[in-house]
């Protein structure tokens, strides 16, 4: 077996079901690319997800019971309620948790499955902020999935105008001081500050597209927040100016719109409404800085924590000269001989080594709670990096010595449950194939029981790294 | 009394020092605790202790300035925010100190790139890839196996990362792996160094744990307010533990408030009070040890001045720091006040920095943990030599 297959299963994929490589054995770089061709494939429970905008109304209903119930003596709200809301949260968060690693740990497309958590965690919008836990999952599937094998410039447009990430990043209410709403409120004064919001703006330019060194300054932050000022959502209020548009989707508010052109990163922009939002994005988009910022995260992802600087270039040079194609760049790293080098460069996620785990064992948990456990065990617990700017993707991050420990208590307690069904050293070869070391082989084939055995498998230096 | 991972953890730090050249034993050599607190998101500086006393605070803060009656007043210029009252207990205690207008070098608006300078230490972001704190203890003693500093989460923050070996923790809900099974991923990580460090120092928390009943069974649940209980309690166990850690890095976030960050009441206050709680049950848990105890609560960068389009704020620049502890010699503010006029502020948005959150650290690190001074503007906080350390802070006796 080639010590190709591994790699291509390991760190391309999402780690080998048993029986898979031999499969990828055959010809490891087409069965990736093969991977790139066609729509993405996912589940059935990805499939019959409710929508987000169904989500967000059913959200925004409660909310508004909330409000109605809410006792006049204090502000606090009733305790029914928020236990009522918590569990609707969570039971959506659970259910798209769930649907989200069962695919995983079932997928036969795992490169393409992993380049949708890549950009879903490029584009993050983080579970720790309402409403976020009951849509993440579904943000993934809806502004992320059906483009990672397109053109950039529409996953950026399909992300910056997905509810979740305009509610994640408060643009909903950045009004244009100018607008017909600014100028109202100004002109009686209104107790309320009325005006921008430049964290959606800020994070566009340092963390979706340009990076942070990327070249703009914060007056571009700035003109950038007004030319997508009435990005916002339907029905954000109960009535009023803020109520138009369809419950729980993309609307553009002309009425917070700041009018006129804007200068961002040097040129000017004279469009009307959303389109001068669509051609910024489109520009930044195709900004050699998003190229080189884009390219590093990918080959960091996929090559190794620091990537070769000639790789990085290659994929920018690639990414340029197809207009942002996203699968031109996705074969370049695969073509690439830097890319194969190395059989175990990149530590594993928690995330990564969970999913590895479920496809070792052909095991589908049926409960979101398993997983979520796990994950929050580890530290990464699904859709909740915490920040905008996602889960970090390098050893030095997730190489805590607790997490270490997490991870071994993890594969003893999975080990009881699933352990004494396989030999430990039969698994080790059919999922790691020639990545699986003499030495551990060894060590795991003198364990005293399958469950130790098993426990030492997927402890091991050989399974942790990919 | 010795313990089950205690024998565990003695052996494998052998097993690994035999195999990395001049790696000693030798367990902390100062009494002196150390908490680092880092707010994650760029905490509002005014909101923590507001400036009421300034002509310029109502009307620049408009509708999320505190009056002189809702705040605890410190001073004739500043107040604490009323979520903070333990803090301010200890303040009129004078065991907690504010520094105002305080920054660290970076001068962007980017969280990422603040908090890399904030741990790093250096002048710029990127410049090191290990932590100031991670520097500054090489002269503590500690080692592989008896680490001298603990980051309480499954992973460890930059601050913490480098050369010195550290250790981290963080509840768990699952059952302990068995003795052999330890044993033998033991022999399985000889020939890694990556993982052989890893489980010796994580053997080394799980030792100090395993002797305490409290913590083994401590959980991540509830509300973020008790996490941060959780996570101070465990703090208090680890640092009042016999040969155990002196210093202690905690996370919190959520403080990036953009939108309805609220006044007295609110998402800001909320987490004040998680804060608060958590000051509070650090200081009752390390009992005696608290006399010895300093904690530094820190943020990447502060907020703007005026308050945004949705109630919120956004990035700014300066901001305010908290030191509470025994050892602290509080009951003051510290602050070459700017000032809150537009012409005072920086980029006529922002607090104006007026002190190098660099000059704070290295008090601290000088007088409380007396570390030699000559490193400290070179190795722990290189190209420093503008931000000088910051003198007094700490109770002399």
């Amino acid at each position: 077996m080639k010590l190709e297959t591994a790699i291509a299963a390991n760190r391309f994929g999402l780690g080998a079901k048993p029986g898979e490589l031999d499969k990828v054995d055959r010809n490891p770089r087409h069965w990736l690319l093969d991977q790139l061709q066609g729509p993405s494939r996912p589940a059935r429970e990805i499939r019959d997800l409710p929508d987000s905008a169904s989500v967000l109304v059913d959200i925004q209903d409660l909310r508004r019971e909330q409000r109605a119930t809410r006792s006049l003596e204090d502000d606090e709200p009733a305790p029914d309620f928020v236990q009522k809301y918590g569990r609707t949260v969570r039971r959506h968060y659970l259910e798209q948790t769930n649907a989200r690693y069962r695919n995983a740990a079932r997928t036969d497309y795992p490169f393409h499955e992993r380049l949708v958590h890549f950009w879903s965690n490029h584009f993050a919008v983080s579970a720790d902020k309402q409403p976020m836990p009951a849509i993440a999952g579904l943000y993934e599937n809806e502004a992320i999935r059906p483009n990672v094998t397109g053109n950039f410039a529409d996953l950026l447009i399909a992300c910056e105008q997905h509810p979740a990430m305009i509610t994640y990043l408060d643009n909903q209410r950045s009004i244009g001081p100018d607008s017909t709403l600014g100028r109202r409120a100004s002109r009686f004064r209104s107790e309320r500050t009325v005006g921008l919001n430049e964290n959606l703006a800020r994070e566009i330019l340092e963390l979706h597209t340009l990076g942070v060194d990327g070249g703009y300054t914060q007056d571009d932050v700035t003109s950038f927040a007004r030319v997508i000022t009435g990005w916002s959502v339907g029905g954000a209020a109960e009535n009023g100016r803020f109520a138009e548009g369809t419950p729980g989707e993309f609307e553009f508010r002309e009425i917070i719109h700041e009018p006129g052109a804007q200068r961002v990163l040097g040129k000017r922009y004279s469009q009307s409404g959303v389109d001068q939002g669509e051609a910024v994005l489109h520009d930044l988009a195709l900004h050699p800085s998003t190229a080189k910022f884009l390219a590093t995260k990918l080959a960091r992802h996929f090559v190794a924590d620091e990537p070769p600087a000639a790789l990085v270039d290659e994929l920018a040079a690639t990414y340029l000269e197809n207009g942002g194609e996203l699968v031109p760049v996705y074969e370049a790293l695969v073509n690439a001989d830097a890319a194969w080098i190395e059989l175990h460069s990149k530590y594993k996620s928690p995330h990564d080594f969970v999913i590895s785990s479920l496809r070792a064992f052909d095991h589908v948990p049926d409960n979101g709670r398993f997983i979520v456990g796990a994950l929050d065990l580890m530290g990464q617990t699904p859709f909740r990096p915490g920040s905008p700017a996602g889960w970090p993707d390098t050893a030095e991050h997730w190489g805590g010595a607790d997490a270490l420990y997490k991870r071994i208590e993890w594969s003893n307690t999975v080990a009881r449950v699933v352990g004494s069904r396989v030999n430990p050293v039969d698994l080790g070869d059919a999922v790691l194939g020639p990545a699986f070391s003499a030495s551990s082989r060894k060590a795991i084939g003198r364990a005293e029981s399958n469950v130790q055995g098993m426990t030492l498998l997927l402890a091991s230096p050989d399974f942790q790294r990919r | 009394m010795v313990n089950r991972r205690d024998i565990l953890r003695a052996a494998g730090a052998g097993l690994v020092a035999s195999s990395i050249p001049g790696l000693a034993l030798a367990s902390a050599n100062t009494e002196a605790r150390f908490v680092l607190v880092i707010l994650r998101g760029a905490a509002d500086g005014l909101a923590i202790a507001p400036a009421y006393g300034d002509g310029n605070y109502a009307r620049v803060r408009g509708e999320l300035a505190l009056s002189s009656r809702e705040i605890n007043k410190l001073d004739g210029i500043f107040g604490l925010h009323p979520a903070l009252a333990d803090i301010h207990d200890q303040y009129r205690q004078r065991q907690a100190l504010i520094v105002h207008a305080v920054a660290s070098p970076y001068r962007e608006r980017s969280h990422f790139d603040g908090q890399d300078v904030l741990e790093n230490g250096a002048a710029g972001v990127g410049m090191l890839r290990d932590g100031w704190l991670n520097r500054a203890i090489a002269p503590l003693g500690g080692s592989l196996g008896n680490e001298v500093a603990i980051a309480m989460a499954q992973n460890t923050p930059l601050v913490l990362r480098g050369d010195n070996s550290v250790t981290s923790w963080a509840p768990s809900g699952l059952p302990d792996a068995e003795d052999s099974t330890i044993e033998r991923l033991q022999d399985l990580y000889a020939g890694d160094e990556f993982f052989a460090m890893r489980l010796v120092q994580a053997l080394d928390a799980q030792a100090i744990a395993e002797a305490d009943t409290g913590m083994t069974q401590m959980n991540s649940r509830g509300n973020e307010a008790q996490q941060m209980q959780t996570m101070a309690a465990a703090t208090a166990r680890f640092l009042r533990a016999k040969d155990g850690p002196r210093i202690a890095v905690l996370e919190a976030g959520g403080w990036d408030t953009h939108a309805n960050q609220g006044t007295t009441s609110g998402a800001l206050a909320n987490r004040f009070e998680g804060l608060d709680a958590g000051v509070r049950t650090l200081r009752e848990e390390l009992g005696g040890t608290w006399s010895k105890t300093v904690m530094a609560i820190v943020t990447e960068f502060g907020r703007t001045v005026a308050v945004n389009g949705t109630r919120g704020t956004d990035h700014g620049t300066g901001t305010a720091a908290i030191l509470v502890g025994g050892a602290v010699a509080g009951g003051r503010v510290l602050a070459d006040w700017p000032g809150l006029r537009n012409s005072d502020l920086h980029q006529g948005r922002d607090l104006r920095p007026t002190t190098d959150l660099r000059s704070v650290f290295k008090g601290v690190l000088a007088e409380h943990l007396q570390l030699p001074d000559a490193e400290m503007h070179t190795s722990v906080f290189p190209d420093s030599a503008a931000a000088p350390s910051m003198r007094g802070l700490i109770n002399s006796a």
